[in-house]
Parts: structure tokens; sequence; C-alpha cells
């Protein structure tokens, strides 16, 4: 019953999606806002569904791989919400929901919402862990969605091949500018993510810390490498990212599986 | 209560009669209140720019405003030399009423009677026409509410068609790439390099777009001295414009060179230094200056005369091609317009209000 909030909300990106898909037929960009509208009624949605979820586990609900993906789900139209708007990225709404949609359907629909083993009282320093960890994965998703938007662009510019929905499209230089700046939002939250991780009084899984530590390095390379050019940067953070949730779920599989 | 239009625009007369009639700025509150006064004419709207004349009003005899109208303006405007003899079968006017005069007004302020099919820099210059005459107390509630409708008409053939997709001339392609690759141009600096017709047009439109600031570059010194201080840039010696490089976002070239100057062994080493700026390329020349492989650098944006042609005729194609959908969406307001009107109980004519009312 408290999935309802969630399948509300994912029909609000199912919308999204539409409008994404009728956005490139039509090849006109004709209500900026309904993305904006059906992101934040789906995000409401979604946070209804955590809290319906944290309060019946006592807990942040970041207990196995459904809440992890529905909480990645969440982060990102966050950032959404607080990025796209701030860099008026409109656009960026277009291409984050049907990612979120996809992303929420697998979690619906894949057998991954099993009851896992709890301590009887939460660690905050845990929770802030796992929640920030969470979050900053989000920053690198949408820096990933970012990256895309920036390679379909120059595809465009350099090809000389202008689709109409070229002309819907921010700003190359922006989209570098909104790449760039999610991956450095990402790396902090990651980087007070796992130093929570370390603060934390009981034992924790070695293999997800280690996981982060090395995602970690990876990310603090793509930030600081100097003369790869915005190109590549977008490429490797859509690199990145992909590595970095197929591992995720990995982990997840392996220790639901082998209590590792 | 019917609805007149009475006007020249490039479609029907040549620039040389045009300028005759056309109204400045400062003179269109006297002009609008002279022809607000005429017999049978209760209200009026003039609309001046460079490419139409057009004087809209609300009328309940139409053959005596038609007449007035022709009159006055036989009177005022072709008084000087050469004279320009007005009759009715050489006379430049368009005359409309009813619908007609309607549809008309809906298709100027939506860009469809635009010498550029679709711009829209006619809807702002119908707009301030409208304020100067509403401002004058020359309208009132017929073409009060026809302009606010007309306005709405223009928002919704913008928003609901792609009639203003696109750019269609080579200047204007060159500028909306331009801002599809930085943003905002106020950071942005230009170098015109050979200074052609078509690159110092495209120069100005730059800068028109707030290019911060533009160098020029030519053969001959003196010419891009004096295209520099024209256009408030810096002249630089011909063989010395690749040193400046670094400096600029935007290159237009357009140089009588027999072989490409701009070849990715230059390039190549100054896009290492500019790390994550963009530069964006545009060659007007025949033979062309630029070596089409520094489009393969990243970060190099090429386009040739060619390439940008092409993108302004598919641009033309695309406004052509919504001219229907624009018709249809238009015809609807003018029939719910006509309807409204010739429901509408009269209103008395403005001259015949008390000041006080005319102002209000």
């Amino acid at each position: 019953m408290d999935r309802l909030p969630l399948i509300f909300s994912t029909i609000c990106f199912l919308l999204g999606f539409a409008y994404t898909m009728y956005t490139f037929g039509a090849g006109k960009h004709r209500w900026p806002r309904f993305n904006l509208v059906v992101m934040s009624l789906g995000f409401a949605l979604q946070t209804w569904f955590l809290h319906l979820r944290g309060a019946a586990l006592g807990r942040c609900p970041l207990t196995n791989f459904f809440e992890v993906l529905i909480f990645l789900a969440w982060s990102m139209v966050l950032l959404y919400l607080v990025v796209g708007t701030a860099y008026r990225l409109s656009l960026l709404g277009a291409f984050t929901s049907p990612f979120v949609f996809l992303l929420q359907v697998v979690a619906l629909i894949a057998p991954i919402d099993t009851p896992a083993r709890l301590l009887s009282r939460p660690d905050p320093w845990l929770e802030m862990h796992a929640a920030l960890s969470i979050i900053a994965y989000g920053a690198f998703a949408m820096a990933g969605v970012a990256g895309v938007m920036y390679v379909a662009q120059e595809r465009q510019l350099k090809s000389h091949h202008l689709s109409s929905i070229f002309y819907e499209m921010p700003p190359i230089m922006h989209l570098a500018v909104a790449n760039k700046r999610l991956l450095w939002t990402g790396l902090i939250l990651l980087t007070i993510g796992l130093s929570c991780g370390f603060l934390v009084q009981g034992p924790l899984n070695a293999y997800k810390i280690g996981w982060g530590i090395v995602m970690w390095f990876i990310y603090l390379g793509i930030v600081l490498a100097r003369r790869i050019g915005p190109r590549r940067i977008a490429l490797l953070s859509v690199a990145a990212f992909s590595l970095s949730i197929t591992a995720l779920w990995g982990l997840n599989f392996l220790v639901a599986r082998t209590r590792l | 209560m019917n609805v007149l239009c009475l006007g020249v625009s490039h479609q029907t007369a040549s620039v040389e009669i045009r300028e005759r009639f056309a109204i400045p700025d400062t003179q269109l509150p006297v002009v609008t209140l002279e022809v607000g006064a005429l017999p049978g004419v209760r209200e009026t709207v003039i609309v001046s720019t460079c490419n139409r004349v057009e004087f809209y009003a609300a009328s309940d005899n139409a053959p005596e405003a038609l007449t007035a109208l022709r009159s006055y303006l036989s009177d005022r405007f072709t008084s000087s030399t050469p004279p320009l003899p007005l009759d009715q079968k050489n006379e430049p006017f368009y005359t409309l009423s009813g619908p007609a005069s309607i549809e008309h007004l809906f298709r100027v302020v939506s860009g469809l009677e635009s010498m550029v099919l679709g711009e829209t820099e006619i809807l702002g210059q119908v707009k301030k026409a409208y304020a100067a005459a509403a401002g004058s107390g020359a309208t009132s509630r017929l073409l009060n509410k026809l302009f606010q409708r007309a306005f709405n008409v223009a928002k919704e053939v913008r928003t609901r068609t792609n009639i203003t997709r696109g750019s269609v001339s080579v200047g204007s392609v060159g500028v909306d790439l331009a801002e599809k690759i930085f943003g905002k141009l106020g950071r942005c600096h230009a170098m015109i390099l050979g200074a052609g017709e078509t690159s110092e047009l495209t120069a100005r439109a730059l800068l028109s777009r707030g290019v911060r600031s533009i160098f020029v570059s030519n053969r001959s010194y003196d010419r891009a001295a004096r295209l520099a201080a024209e256009m408030g840039g810096e002249a630089i010696h011909f063989d010395q414009w690749d040193q400046r490089f670094s400096d600029i976002d935007i290159l237009i070239s357009s140089t009588a060179a027999p072989h490409a100057i701009i070849t990715p062994e230059k390039l190549a080493p100054v896009m290492k230094r500019r790390q994550e700026r963009p530069l964006f390329v545009i060659d007007l020349a025949v033979p062309r200056d630029a070596d089409p492989a520094i489009n393969q650098l990243e970060g190099v944006y090429l386009y040739d005369i060619d390439a940008l042609q092409a993108i302004a005729n598919r641009g033309l194609e695309i406004r052509q091609r919504e001219i229907t959908q624009c018709e249809a969406l238009i015809a609807r307001h003018v029939d719910e317009f006509h309807g409204w009107l010739t429901s509408s109980p009269a209103t008395p004519p403005l001259h015949h209000l008390p000041i006080a009312s005319r102002e209000a």
C-alpha cells in the first residue's frame, strides 16, 4: 500500500517522458514549464513515499537496493529542481524524466524490495553516510544527463545538421559548466558522505566503502584533469556514472546473496 | 462599426515611395490626433516602420473615412517635391475593411507579412505604435480590443507554430549559432579577418547582440582602422592577426587569400591554451580561408558560407511550411473578433467625447 505514492510519481515521470518524446517529434519545446510541473509533483509523491517507508522502518529508507534506487531517483529530481532552474536548463528536465522513470520502473518491477537485516538502533552517522552518498550519486547522474546533452549538442554543431530540438537546447558552454558543477557537487557530497562513514560506530561493509573510495578517486581524477576538454569530461561523466550504478547494483546483489 | 486599414508596404511600394509616407516618432502623436479628428474616423492607430506605413481606424462610415484619409495623406505627404499624385488608379495604398483588415493586422503582428518571414521585431514596433496612439487618446474600445487581441494572436502564433524557428539569413544564422555555443555574447570577443560586406554585416549583428569587443584585420590597414573605428573596435595588422587567436571567441573570415590561412597546425596549439573555451569560425571566403580539418579539433566549430546558407534555407523552409497552420489559427481569431464586433453596441466617436473622457 505504501507504494501507491511511488506509482503515482512514476506516472508523473512517465508524463515527462511522453512529453520528451513529443518534444522530439514535434520539434518544439512548447510548454517549457510542463516538465517542471510534473517533476515537482513527482518529487512531492516520491518524498511522501520515502517518508512513509522511513516511518515504517524507523530509519532512513536505504536498507535495500529498491530503496537505494528510489532515493537515487529522488536525489536526481531534487538536483534538477535546484540546478535546472538555477541555470535555466529547462530541457534538462526533459532529459531527466525518462531516466528517473526508468529507474522507478526497474525498482517497482524487479524483485529487489527484500527486507534487510537491520541493527536494533540506527546509527545516525551510518544514515548520514548512506543518504549523502546516494545524493552524491544523484548529482553524478545529473552530470551524466548534462554530459549526454553536451555530446548531442556538440554532434549537431560539428556536423552542421541541426535538428529541430537543437534550437531548444541550452548553449553548449552552459552544458559544459553545468556538467562540471554537478561533478563538483557530487564529489563534495561524496567526500562528506564517506567521511561520515568513518565515524560509524559499528562494522561497515568494506566492499561498499572500498568501492565508494574508488569512485571518489575516479571522479576526483575527472574534475581535476587538465587539458582533456569538455567533450571528454562529458563522456567520462556518462561512463563513470554507468560504472557506478552497475557496481552499486552488483554490490547490493552480492551483499544480498552472500551476506558479504 | 468597421475596422479600416489603409497603408503602403514593401509588397506594394518601393522604398522611394515608402520613405515619403514614413512618419518619424516625434511627429507620430500629432499625426495620430489629426487622423483621429478626420470625418468618419472614431479611433486610430498608425504603424510606421521602414517596411510599412499603415493607418488603422475604427469607423462607422467607411467610405467617408477612407475619402478623408486619402485627402489628408494627399495634402500632407505629397506636397513635397517631386509631387506624388494620389488618385485611386495609381495610388500605392491598399485599403482593407471588415474581416480583411482584422486579418491583415493579425498577419502583420505575426510576421507573415514581413520581408523576413516570421521575424518578431514587427510585434514590438506595432506595440510601440499602439502605445503611442493610446497615449494620445486616439484609441477607444474597438481598437484597444483589436490590438490587444492582435498581440495575443502573435504570441499564440509564436508559441504554437514554428514560424520563428531557425534563421533565414547568413548573418543571423551566424549570430544564432554563436549564441548556441556561448550563450549570452557579452563576454565574447570577435575578430573580422578581411573586411568584406557580409563579414561586416555579421560583425554588426554580433555587436547588436552584445559582443564585448571586435578586432579588425585587413590587408589594407587603413580600411581595417576605419572599420574598427566605426564599430568601436581595434585594428590589427594583417601579419599579426594569428597572434590574437587566444583572445577571441568568434572569428569571421573573408579574405581574398588563394589558399587556407586558418589551419589545424596554427589552431591546435592555441586550442590547447584556451582549454575549455570554444572557438567559432565563420568562413565567408571563396576560396575558403579555413581548412575544413580544423572542425575536427575539439572546441572548434567551423561554418563556411555553404553551411550557413544551407541552414538559412532550411530555416526558411520550416517557416514556409508553418504558414498554413498560422493562417488557420489567425482565421479562427478573425472569426471570433468579427463575431464580437458585429454583436457589440456602437461607442460614441472619440472627438464627440469630452477631453477628460478621451484621456481616461
